[in-house]
């Protein structure tokens, strides 16, 4: 376990470092850029928790379709090179306050539900397989629950984009 | 997984030493395969068919024009735009060329004979080769440059477009294997019959025939070849999102851009035409790690050969044109054949 270990500490202070330059950072694409590196670190992290799948889902879902449409989005707009002085980080407090409060609910539920569980330590990693079975059994109603959401924002976002 | 651990103990080897020389394998083959493409087909054959004379010219039957190229390229010098975003503008033909190198992680090229045989397989190599974008915009805004940043909108407008056919195309495939993970692919491919004839397996060329054209165009567009080099047109972007890259590091863009071509015509033999089983040799059979990598490359030149017929022959489509076929053809097609492959699988 030492090796995952060190893995996790080398991974997990990219992340940080690259969070922390995101909300820095005085250029919007930089920004962008830093928040591909931190979900690349989520994702590498997956990886070490044995979840494969996840991690693939990770880096197809959010670096190679959501952030591209972001940058997409950001460099079909206004996306000049160097500081934009309109950047000017004045709200910070409030972000701090917001994300402060948001992770300490995440930490206290997480605390809350698994306390000191750990994973097995023999390197089973979870098949595709046993993902599907169990998101299409045990997990059917969220999983039909979230699609709904999902179909429902799809259907407001071409309502809103379509003004005939 | 299971393969890779087999070969790992059959050898003794430590995991720091197996994955060292998995490495150099995979860092060595990569500029290979891009340079045997970029021979065969981008010199000579495009030579051929569109009557160019340079690379009939230099040393003999032209073999120089290669070596000639990259003396060029490697001697040209390292240039900066002043206004550009210095850091991205370097990064960016890394993160394209780090896409194309973890796709050849997963290609297997025999029973044993595979960097890593991950259990999500396919859909790892989908995820992969869905980076590239991220470097395609990434050069186009850090040129500062509008031509570059118009390629690198167009880039990423297309490979988004053509993404959700390349995956929907290769959903058919894994709904008959009943895996993501490559090497069962290939084995249920091996163990396949055409109605009670085994000889040569059931490749699925056969009965994904329309998941195989899909892939096959959505794959062209992914590559921004010809008929969709939109991205890339020289006639209106002079080179689109690499306009302003000189030296090796236009070089990395180039070799790439070749090497994804090579990995995605692997990726269409392992899952269309039977990867690198030989029929009448059992499937896990130790020989065929030494005959299946020859038996791949030769599928793969293949299909890389049909893939740059097309570029050199077609012209190219316009914007709207591309988008139309991509949302309005390809996706409703291959969704019906994702359909109709449920179908088929549940009855039979």
């Amino acid at each position: 376990m030492v090796a995952q270990n060190i893995a996790f500490g080398i991974i997990a202070a990219i992340t940080v470092a690259a969070a922390l330059g995101m909300v820095t950072t005085r250029n919007i694409v930089h920004a962008a850029l830093f928040l591909v590196a931190v979900l690349g670190g989520l994702a590498a992290n997956y990886v070490l928790l044995t979840a494969e799948f996840i991690a693939t889902t990770q880096v197809l879902v959010y670096i190679g379709a959501v952030m591209v449409l972001f940058l997409f989005g950001i460099m079909l707009t206004r996306a000049p090179i160097g500081r934009i002085p309109q950047m000017t980080g004045a709200t910070w407090p409030v972000a701090a306050l917001s994300a402060l409060a948001l992770g300490g609910i995440t930490v206290y539920a997480l605390i809350d539900r698994f306390g000191t569980d750990s994973l097995a330590t023999d390197n089973t990693v979870f098949r595709t397989a046993d993902v599907s079975d169990s998101v299409f059994s045990q997990y059917i109603i969220p999983f039909e629950a979230v699609s709904v959401l999902l179909l429902a924002a799809l259907i407001g976002a071409v309502v809103l984009a379509r003004r005939d | 997984m299971s393969a890779a651990a087999d070969l790992t103990g059959a050898l003794g080897l430590a995991y720091w030493a197996e994955t060292s020389i998995k490495l150099g394998v995979a860092l060595i083959v990569i500029p290979t395969a891009a340079l045997m493409l970029g021979y065969l087909f981008l010199l000579k054959m495009m030579a051929f068919m569109q009557s160019r004379l340079g690379p009939t010219d230099v040393g003999p039957y032209g073999t120089l024009q290669l070596i000639a190229d990259a003396v060029k390229f490697l001697q040209k010098e390292d240039i900066h735009p002043a206004a550009a975003d210095r850091r991205v503008f370097r990064a960016a033909p890394v993160v394209v060329l780090a896409s194309s190198f973890l796709l050849f992680v997963v290609l297997p090229t025999g029973p044993d004979a595979v960097v890593e045989n991950l259990d999500t397989g396919i859909f790892y190599a989908m995820a992969v080769s869905s980076l590239s974008v991220l470097g395609v915009l990434m050069a186009g805004w850090a040129s500062a440059n509008k031509y570059a940043l118009l390629g690198g909108l167009r880039a990423a407008g297309q490979l988004i477009a053509y993404e959700l056919p390349l995956i929907l195309a290769v959903m058919g495939v894994v709904i008959q294997a009943d895996s993501l993970n490559l090497q069962e692919i290939v084995r249920v491919q091996a163990e396949g019959e055409i109605f009670g004839f085994g000889l040569i397996g059931n490749p699925f060329i056969l009965t994904q025939f329309i998941g195989f054209l899909i892939f096959m165009i959505a794959a062209q567009a992914e590559l921004t070849q010809t008929p969709f080099d939109m991205p890339v047109a020289e006639t209106e972007l002079v080179g689109g999102f690499h306009v302003e890259y000189t030296g090796f590091r236009f070089l990395l863009f180039f070799m790439a851009e070749v090497a994804t071509a090579f990995a995605f015509s692997a990726l269409a033999t392992v899952m269309f035409l039977g990867g690198w089983w030989i029929p009448g040799f059992d499937f896990d059979a130790p020989i065929l790690n030494v005959l299946g990598p020859v038996v791949m490359l030769v599928k793969i030149l293949l299909v890389a050969f049909i893939i740059f017929w097309i570029r050199f022959t077609y012209p190219r489509l316009r914007e709207d044109q591309l988008q139309k076929f991509a949302w309005k053809v390809l996706i409703p097609l291959s969704l019906a054949n994702i359909v109709v492959t449920g179908i088929f699988k549940v009855v039979l």
